[in-house]
């Protein structure tokens, strides 16, 4: 219990820093898997194959590495702080918006497959009478397909999410103050560790479940019924 | 490595046990470090820390531990072949000492009391002092006070060194936290961010393999000693190698490893420490 | 995976001025692509970090023989041994949670919901901890064993979902059948039902490997010795932190794929092959 006074206020500030990091990536995430997964289906060959080239590569890379290279690749090679250098806070804005930028790249590929698969449940009719009406691809896309299709992908865009949630942790490989973060340097200063593992266990479970149901929810309520 | 037995418990986790790796586990239980130095050693180091101890390309290892590390061996009767040289992790030196997996620890190791309730030191054999490290051409960052006007200074992740430096010295400083010291280098050299802090050794080490690019300033603000971590209560094989480490001070061969392997970095030589026999 | 368009009817095939601006498009798009590069080029050409010196350590023996191989090898061993315990941690999960005993079902129902809702990365620190602090393992497996526990706990919950759901989608015929043979349900598990699903069941669980794979890298923070820690330390030795990532995210890159594929392929033939009494497309959990 003395951890929960001792610790009590910087358990809250990591845990929304880890909510902050998760619902922002989530956001980046979902607009940036949704133009991707537009440009696998588009008629442009370019497109096409460009998107496919940065899912497989991003994919199949390990989230540590991804993060590492926002932050001494983009940041310190190529001059991508995303922050203004004089402000005070420059260091820890810096580090928070790489790992945005980091989760948001990544989880983009597992978006723009579950999205592609949900376009594939679409029937084949509906984009059929949309070109029959006159709209474009673009449009076809926009307002008859991509709605229906994420109608269908609702739940493993909700397992998405959580493991997105979950990999917030890597951010404090570049120093992000989140929850795993703290919960080291808590490790190192007591020694009631299973205490510990479970205040965090917990509070991870608050996230994650909770976001679980509510996709659960939505899924069926949103289910496209034939 | 060769995997010989998985044991499954099922109740909450299935563990992972008794992979037989090597043959240098337990290589001295119940016996004291003399009684095992007729057979080998096996020293505990870190393997990434220029200039201190360091695993070199070609799988050798170099650095001023590793030379005090030698040192102390031959006194002990002991060759360089017969030595096997260990990994020893920051959270894990006090485990390996007790469970007898090496036979002693030279990594940069700071005694304190907390870690004499559970192991035994031998030495000092080096005093150090927190530090900064800047690159070369730097001129506005002398001392951990010139380091406010939110400048941004690395340390590990964790360190309690630059939380030091933000109570004491500069509030407004900006803290950027990697998970080992060569990352806070690299965003050094790239100039990410305008210092790093820990032990000025430490320090001395990575200005020494970066020769005209960084260097550390300031006097060190802290004081604290590295000492050779051996047995609790082999009281016998500590005296030993406190008589190693005096030897060594002695004969200059205290002075001519710190000159080969932090002499580059233009970082004054401190002055050895006495033996604390305690 | 393909290239292909996932619906060829998404679109008409194009007319002349489809033709005329899907070239433009395409043109643009490469234009960007290729410019996009330049720049990333010559930017890290202007830090220094194409030069010849920070590549040239990649040709010799001592690179590879001293840091990157043997953290491939970590990566692999590590990967391989959890998704093998995995496996089995998660059929018994998977079938305990489908048990007619009600407390067996609501305990592995607990332990799949818990390790699926804890970061892995957690999970390896803390039981990193632990082991160092009851000495459970001799130091030198120390890291191995929580990155091997951490990953079997994860993806054990995982792969019981899996197995659930393989069993889940057979026709209910099956059990139907069984039971007018007189099978008790641990039988009918054992001899009727997993047997089937399995073959649907395998290429999650190749798919699941990838992601053991990605994951062991998160035991860079715990000290294990995997690609990602060796490629740093080798970054460190040699003065040459960002070509070392480089190329460790290109091994790890060429692994992974290669996995992936062998998981498309596995799936193919199994829907292919002999008549599954489940697709494999019915049992996939997405993986992240």
């Amino acid at each position: 219990m003395e951890i929960l006074t001792e610790y009590g206020d910087q358990l809250i500030t990591a845990f929304i820093r880890t909510i902050q990091l998760a619902g922002l990536s989530a956001v980046g995430a979902l607009v940036l898997g949704t133009i991707l997964a537009a440009m696998r289906v588009s008629p442009v060959w370019a497109l096409r194959t460009v998107a496919t080239g940065y899912v497989n590569i991003v994919r199949n890379t390990p989230l540590t590495l991804v993060v590492l290279f926002a932050s001494f690749g983009l940041a310190q090679q190529l001059g991508v702080t995303l922050v203004d250098p004089n402000s005070p806070t420059s260091i820890t804005d810096s580090s928070f918006r790489l790992a945005v930028l980091a989760f948001s790249t990544y989880t983009a590929t597992f978006v723009c497959e579950a999205l592609r698969a949900g376009v594939n449940t679409v029937p084949i009719g509906q984009s059929e009478a949309a070109r029959s009406l006159g709209l474009g691809f673009t449009q076809g896309l926009r307002y008859i397909v991509l709605p229906q299709a994420f109608r269908a992908v609702v739940a493993p865009l909700g397992s998405i999410m959580i493991a997105l949630i979950k990999n917030t942790t890597i951010a404090s490989v570049i120093g992000v103050a989140e929850a795993s973060l703290l919960m080291k340097e808590v490790i190192e200063n007591t020694s009631a560790l299973i205490v510990v593992g479970l205040i965090f266990a917990l509070g991870f479970m608050c996230l994650t479940i909770p976001t679980g149901a509510v996709f659960g929810f939505l899924s069926k309520k949103l289910a496209v019924r034939t | 490595m060769k995997l010989k037995a998985l044991i499954a418990v099922p109740a909450l986790a299935v563990i992972l046990a008794a992979t037989g790796c090597g043959g240098q586990a337990g290589s001295s239980d119940a016996k004291g470090l003399t009684a095992s130095a007729s057979d080998g050693l096996t020293i505990g180091i870190a393997f990434d820390r220029p200039g201190i101890s360091q695993k070199n390309p070609d799988g050798s290892f170099s650095g001023f531990d590793v030379d005090v590390a030698k040192y102390v061996a031959t006194k002990l009767g002991v060759e360089e072949s017969k030595i096997t040289w260990l990994e020893a992790p920051t959270p894990q030196r006090e485990n390996l000492i007790q469970n007898g997996q090496v036979d002693y620890v030279v990594a940069a190791y700071t005694i304190n009391d907390a870690r004499k309730e559970k192991v035994g030191f031998a030495g000092p054999y080096l005093t150090v002092g927190q530090s900064l490290l800047v690159r070369q051409d730097e001129t506005a960052i002398t001392g951990p006070e010139s380091l406010t006007g939110g400048k941004k200074l690395c340390s590990v992740t964790g360190s309690t060194p630059a939380q030091n430096i933000k109570k004491k010295y500069a509030q407004d400083v900006q803290l950027q936290e990697y998970d080992t010291n060569s990352a806070c280098v690299e965003a050094l050299k790239a100039g990410a961010i305008d210092a790093m802090t820990t032990d000025d050794v430490v320090l001395a080490g990575y200005a020494a393999v970066n020769q005209g690019k960084l260097k550390v300033v300031g006097k060190p603000f802290t004081k604290d000693s590295y000492g050779i971590g051996v047995k609790k209560d082999d009281a016998e094989g500590r005296n030993k190698v406190n008589d190693a480490i005096e030897e060594m001070i002695k004969d200059g061969s205290w002075a001519k490893a710190f000159e080969k392997n932090l002499g580059a970095s233009g970082y004054e030589m401190p002055t050895p420490p006495s033996v604390d026999r305690y | 995976m393909s290239n292909q368009p996932a619906l060829k009817t998404l679109y008409d095939a194009p007319g002349p001025r489809g033709k005329t601006l899907n070239i433009i498009i395409s043109a643009l798009c490469l234009a960007g692509l290729v410019g996009g590069m330049f720049w990333v080029i010559s930017a890290l050409n202007a830090k220094g970090q194409l030069a010849p010196e920070k590549w040239q350590p990649f040709l010799t023996a001592d690179m590879w023989r001293t840091y990157l191989l043997p953290g491939i090898a970590g990566t692999l061993q590590a990967a391989g041994l959890a998704v093998v315990l995995a496996t089995a941690l998660g059929i018994v999960l998977g079938v305990g949670r489908m048990s007619q005993i009600k407390i067996l079902r609501y305990g592995c129902g607990a332990v799949v919901e818990f390790f699926r809702a804890m970061p892995l990365l957690i999970l390896m620190i803390f039981c990193f901890q632990l082991f160092a602090n009851y000495n459970l393992f001799p130091s030198t497996q120390m890291a191995m064993a929580a990155v091997v526990t951490g990953l079997t706990l994860c993806n054990g919950a995982v792969i019981a979902e899996i197995v659930r759901a393989g069993v889940h989608s057979l026709p209910r015929g099956q059990s139907e059948a069984s039971m007018a043979l007189g099978l008790g349900s641990g039988q009918m598990m054992r001899m009727i039902l997993l047997p089937q699903a399995i073959t649907a069941m395998l290429p999650p669980i190749v798919s699941q490997l990838v992601v053991a794979l990605k994951d062991t890298a998160l035991g860079y923070q715990i000290t294990y010795v995997e690609a990602v820690r060796q490629g740093v330390q080798a970054g460190s030795a040699y003065s040459n932190y960002i070509p070392a990532l480089l190329v460790v995210a290109a091994v790890m890159i060429a692994i992974n794929f290669a996995l992936s594929q062998l998981a498309v392929t596995a799936e193919n033939r199994l829907r292919k092959g002999r008549k599954a009494v489940v697709k494999p497309e019915e049992v996939a959990i997405p993986q992240i």
